[in-house]
C-alpha cells in the first residue's frame, strides 16, 4: 500500500516493520534534520516503554543505552540546527515514521512478559535497520550541508552499532 | 635521608608493574564510534587510556571477558595490563566498535 506525495512516497499500515520507500525523492536539509530526529525520537519512546515494562535486566540496560544514545544524539542535532540557523521541516516521511511508531507502541503495549521483550527487542533490530537503509541510500546522500552529512554518517555508525546490540539481546532471548 | 635498602624493599613490597620506571600509558582516542588507533602494542605493567570524546557512553570490554572498562560521555578511563598476550576487545554498546591490544611481557 503506497501513499505518493510530493516529497516522499512511502510504505505505510500493513508492513510488518518499519519500512522506507525505495526510489524516493530527494529530501532538503531541513526535511533531512527532521526525519532524523523523528526516528531518534521514536527510539527513545520505545526505550521508555520498554523501562515501564520489561523485567528483563538485558532489555532493560538495553533501552537505557537506546535512551541515553538518542537524547545525546538529538541534542547534537538540535545544536547544529540552532548553529545553521535551519528549522528542521515536518514532512511526510517524518508524519509515516511517527505514524508507524504510534501503532507499534499501541501493538506492543498489548504484551507483556517475555512476550513484550522479544517483540521489542525484534522491532528494535528491524527499526534500525530500517533507518540505516534510509541514511545510507537517501538521507546521507541528500544532505547539502557538510556539518549535516558529519552528524548523519555518525548517526549511521551509532544506529549500525545499536542494530548489532539488539541482535546480541535477541539472541540471548532465545 | 633514608637508606637506600629502605627504598628497594619498599619497592619491593609495591610490586613489580605498580611503580615501574619503564612502565607507559598509551593513549586510545574515542571519537565518533571508533577506537583510534585501533591496535595497539604494549608491555605488561603499561596502562591503556582511552579518552572517550564522544557525548555517548562507551565499554571497552575484551571478547575474552579479561577486562571490561567503562567510559562516561566526554571522560576518561584506564587500565594497567598485567598480562602478556593479544586481547581483541569492543564496545557493549555498539559492537560494531572493535579493538585490539598486544601485550608483551
Ligand atoms: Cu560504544
Amino acid at each position: 500500500m503506497f501513499v505518493k506525495s510530493s516529497a516522499l512516497a512511502f510504505v505505510l499500515c500493513l508492513a510488518p516493520t518499519f519500512a522506507f520507500a525505495q526510489g524516493a525523492a530527494k529530501p532538503t536539509d531541513p526535511q533531512i534534520a527532521h526525519i532524523a530526529y523523528t526516528a531518534g525520537a521514536i527510539d527513545i519512546e520505545a526505550g521508555k516503554q520498554a523501562l515501564t515494562k520489561s523485567q528483563s535486566k538485558e532489555v532493560r540496560a538495553f533501552a537505557e543505552s537506546m535512551v541515553r544514545d538518542h537524547e545525546a544524539v538529538n541534542k547534537q542535532a538540535l545544536d547544529l540546527a540552532k548553529k545553521l540557523n535551519v528549522t528542521p521541516a515536518d514532512n511526510d516521511t517524518s508524519r509515516s515514521l511517527a505514524k508507524q511508531a504510534a501503532d507499534k507502541k499501541a501493538e506492543l503495549a498489548r504484551l507483556n512478559g517475555a512476550a513484550f521483550d522479544k517483540a521489542y527487542v525484534a522491532n528494535e533490530v528491524a527499526f534500525h535497520k530500517a533507518v540505516n537503509g534510509a541514511l545510507e541510500t537517501l538521507l546521507i546522500p541528500s544532505a547539502n550541508n557538510a556539518e549535516l552529512k558529519g552528524l548523519l554518517q555518525t548517526g549511521l555508525k551509532l544506529f549500525q552499532g545499536h542494530q548489532q546490540h539488539a541482535e546480541h539481546v535477541a539472541a540471548a532471548l532465545k | 635521608m633514608a637508606p637506600r635498602w629502605m627504598f628497594l624493599t619498599m619497592l619491593a613490597l609495591i610490586g613489580p608493574g605498580s611503580i615501574s620506571a619503564h612502565a607507559d600509558t598509551i593513549q586510545v582516542i574515542v571519537d565518533r564510534l571508533a577506537f583510534s588507533p585501533t591496535e595497539v602494542q604494549a608491555k605488561v605493567g603499561d596502562t591503556i587510556e582511552w579518552v572517550n570524546k564522544d557525548p555517548f557512553a562507551h565499554t571497552a570490554t575484551a571478547t575474552s571477558r579479561a577486562w571490561d572498562v567503562a567510559m562516561a560521555p566526554g571522560h576518561a578511563a584506564r587500565l594497567t595490563l598485567t598480562k602478556a598476550g593479544v586481547e581483541d576487545y569492543f564496545c557493549k554498546y555498539h559492537p560494531n566498535m572493535k579493538g585490539r591490544v598486544t601485550t608483551v611481557p
